[in-house]
């Protein structure tokens, strides 16, 4: 090949590279935007104060209030449930085993197999377990399995950060005659709390946004739960079926919906993104 | 100056960011000699010696001011074609870098893309620039085996006679020794001797016991700055700046 | 009183870092064993490659819902596939600085947006773009509830899982390599398509695989664009219905009708095991081409 050809080669392939990156880059300012414009004949403060009048499936009036609620609470605790068996996994697998034993591959192995595993499938898992102990669809099962969710998300994210420790941090924390627990917590979690509460916030994100896993579990109402026993509405779902409608407005309230969502999303991002710059100024590099 | 050249540094200061990592180098290099570069670890050398063929270029946020002439050729000037300017120089990298394909295709890679396409004429190049480099009774058979089964020392070799088979004219070895063992040091040595006699070399260094056993002419660089230089017998006996026979003598390393 | 604190938490933790382990494999027993009621009576070949979907005639054959999963998976990674990896070129060996600190985030977002969201932009850009302009174009009638629409989503939702993956491939290749390319004279680009690809073919793979699994695995987007018509589609402008979907919008019959959740389940569990078998696949190329890196 000539230099001239190898050269134009070169520019093509530039040229579809950029026009990639802008494909992928636009695509979410093309989302977002698209979910704003149409949602904005429905946003309404009511929206976010009210739970629907007249049912979620034709009701025109009042807003997903019941949504919003219930997502906080349903993604809260799973959110919690996760950290609770998460943060001990993630400590244990790297201040109590050796990096190359059989647990610690075959659990991390695990976390691995259990990100991967599809949504309706954690929901098909959640039934079944609801079957077999005889509950219905509500609050507490959908946190369950959202909070099962979201464990293998967060428990590698929080691995991530807390492999990077620096050996010598924790044996200085053990000659000064801390005990493993005293290391891991006032040493580890504490070097390391930044990526720990990004998992943390990346962990929720995913939990507030899933809709397949709590299709089984949550159920749907329209008013908000009082107890964990009664069912509980989620955001992603209420959108899902008031598109499903056949009128116009409520299916505009669709869109409302997926903008607060994607709003939630958005600042849930942001936050994440500020602590990290706000903490890692504290923490040993 | 006093001997042949047609590579010239001038003035030349390199930044990163912030960091001055070359300060103001000028120096000639002699033609068809070892010109040794040694120094220690951190003066900048390498980005010296990646300087000359411009691959400093991909860095972020590097600055290179001054001028480099490669036969009277700015290689900075803007209208140059860079891939002409690194074909003039075969880089021979601390750590042996194989390419990720067979050893046949090490060799042939370079004059491939240079628009060699004729199979034949690739074998001969292969085979060729093998038996300068020793290799081919060693690899003859495994010509089609991945180059990383190859030991480190014969990947060495191997990653010479590549950068000889586009036909450069000078040579450029990144402290190209560190990562052998003993006896396959001495080989790639006793190799860029043999090649001082139709290319220019220049090895860069911080042994110094290498730079006594190849060099011809040798520059010492401190803390970006180009000390001294001048030809290797007489840098080495009569070292003029006080820095260079702290360095000579192992005060600062 | 430290120590025994100390021992305490120790076996708490022991007890926890058991859960992934005991949670995958209740997750396949489980599925297992509401899948045996349907497999006792019928083959799971038959089930499988059965194209008869007839729950209230006692009659489940996977075959279309299999066919739509395949159809609307292979149009995503057409698409996805191409434009990750370009991207990934671009922003790990072109891009400058500001642009690769502008795309980061935006790719992290694009992964954070929740699928149902996607569904929603789909319905409102995708589906009619597909069947007001797309369809006719191409002289086909489609209602834009498509494989196509299905596939243009999903394929959006995959780029930040082969990206990541990708860029991570693409920074293991080392520096010196893509110098050694630059210094025998080629071109950037050559560099990259002879050295950077060649050495992270594996990798790329790898990033490949786990996006595939992804999207084999998404539900509520395709969900809501694809049309969700029992029927093996014949053209990308057909609806499909994927097997996830089918799971999904079924959970409210399912319960009335005799065997209709354990076909269910077998479902889950068949999407399970490929994505499993994915996944697993992808993490072990991945692992050898780390070791082969070191």
């Amino acid at each position: 090949m000539t230099l001239n050809k190898r050269k134009t080669e070169e520019r093509i392939f530039k040229f579809l590279m950029m026009a990639s990156t802008v494909i992928v880059t636009g695509s979410l300012l093309v989302i977002i935007g698209t979910i704003v414009v149409k949602s904005l004949p429905a946003l309404r403060l009511t929206m976010l104060t009210q739970t629907p009048k007249g049912g979620y499936y034709l009701g025109k009036e009042g807003g997903i209030l019941n949504a919003i609620v219930g997502s906080l609470y349903l993604a809260s605790g799973a959110t919690l449930l996760a950290v609770l068996v998460s943060l001990p996994i993630v400590l244990y697998l790297n201040l109590y085993t050796k990096k190359a034993s059989a647990l610690a591959t075959f659990t991390r192995f695990s976390l691995d197999v259990l990100w991967g595993i599809p949504s309706i499938v954690y929901g098909a898992f959640g039934f079944i377990v609801m079957m077999t102990l005889g509950l219905r669809a509500s609050l507490l099962a959908g946190i369950f399995i959202v909070g099962l969710l979201e464990l293998p998300i967060m428990a590698r994210a929080m691995d991530e950060v807390i492999r990077l420790i620096p050996q010598a941090l924790i044996d200085a924390s053990y000659s000064l005659g801390a005990t493993k627990l005293e290391t891991a917590l006032k040493v580890i979690v504490k070097q390391s709390l930044p990526g720990i509460l990004t998992a943390v916030l990346i962990a929720f994100g995913r939990g507030i946004g899933d809709a397949a896993s709590v299709i089984f579990t949550a159920g749907f109402t329209d008013s908000i739960p009082t107890s964990l026993l009664q069912p509980a509405a989620t955001l992603p779902l209420a959108i899902f079926y008031q598109l499903g409608s056949p009128l116009l407005e409520v299916q505009q309230r669709a869109y409302a919906s997926a903008a607060i969502l994607t709003l939630i999303i958005l600042a849930i991002s942001l936050i994440s993104r500020v602590l990290i710059k706000k903490f890692t100024r504290h923490t040993i590099r | 100056m006093d001997f042949p050249t047609h590579l010239r540094i001038q003035n030349l200061s390199v930044s990163y960011g912030d960091h001055l990592a070359l300060k103001d180098v000028s120096l000639d290099v002699p033609d068809k000699k070892i010109t040794v570069i040694i120094g220690p670890s951190g003066c900048g050398k390498t980005t010296l010696l990646k300087s000359l063929n411009r691959l400093l270029d991909s860095v972020d946020g590097v600055k290179i001011r001054g001028n480099i002439f490669v036969d009277d050729e700015d290689i900075y000037d803007p209208r140059v074609e860079v891939t002409h300017i690194r074909k003039k120089m075969g880089l021979l990298s601390q750590k042996p870098q194989v390419l990720p394909m067979s050893v046949f295709d090490n060799i042939a890679y370079g004059p491939k893309i240079h628009g060699t396409s004729d199979r034949k004429k690739l074998s001969r190049i292969v085979e060729r620039e093998l038996r300068a480099a020793g290799l081919w009774d060693e690899v003859k058979d495994r010509l089609h085996e991945p180059a990383s089964q190859l030991s480190v020392g014969q990947q060495q070799r191997l990653c010479l006679a590549r950068g000889l088979a586009v036909e450069p004219e000078i040579i450029l070895g990144d402290e190209p020794t560190s990562a052998l063992d003993p006896q396959s040091s001495r080989i790639v040595e006793q190799r860029l001797i043999e090649l001082k006699s139709d290319y220019t070399v220049i090895v860069v260094t911080h042994i110094l016991r290498q730079g006594r056993r190849i060099a011809d002419y040798l520059a010492f660089l401190y803390l970006g700055e180009l000390v001294e230089h001048g030809p290797a017998e007489e840098v080495f006996a009569h070292p003029k700046d006080p820095r260079t026979r702290a360095y000579l003598t192992g005060e600062i390393s | 009183m430290r120590h025994l604190k100390d021992l305490i938490a120790r076996r708490a933790m022991f007890l926890l870092t058991a859960v992934p382990g005991f949670l995958v494999l209740s997750m396949l027993f489980g599925l297992l064993q509401k899948s045996r009621a349907i497999l006792a009576l019928k083959s799971f070949s038959g089930l499988l490659f059965g194209s008869g979907w007839h729950p209230l005639k006692g009659e489940f054959g996977f075959l279309p819902f299999l066919m739509g999963t395949l159809w609307v998976t292979l149009v995503a990674m057409v698409l996805a596939v191409p434009i990750s990896l370009l991207t990934a070129v671009y922003l790990s060996e072109y891009a400058p600085k500001f642009i690769r600190e502008f795309t980061k985030p935006v790719i992290d977002l694009l992964a954070g947006i929740p699928s149902v969201v996607y569904g929603v932009w789909g319905v409102l850009m995708i589906v009619p773009f597909v069947g007001k302009v797309l369809a006719p174009l191409f002289g086909v009638y489609s209602s834009g509830y498509s494989v196509l629409s299905g596939g243009i989503v999903l394929a959006i939702m995959v780029f930040p899982t082969i990206i990541h993956v990708a860029l991570e491939v693409f920074s293991s290749v080392s520096h010196e390599l893509r110098e050694t390319s630059l210094s025998l004279g080629a071109t950037k680009w050559e560099t990259v398509k002879y050295v950077v690809l060649r050495k992270g073919l594996q990798g790329i793979i790898a990033a490949v695989v786990l996006g595939l699994s992804r999207a084999f695995g998404e539900t509520m987007a395709v969900l809501m664009v694809v049309g969700n018509v029992a029927k093996i589609p014949k053209s990308v402008f057909d609806p499909a219905y994927p097997l996830p979907a089918l799971i999904a919008n079924n959970y409210g019959e399912m319960m009335s009708v005799p065997l209709y959740d354990s076909a269910l389940m077998l479902a889950a569990l068949v999407l399970l095991l490929v994505v499993l078998v994915f996944n697993l696949g992808a993490r072990f190329v991945l692992m050898k081409a780390e070791r082969r890196a070191e």
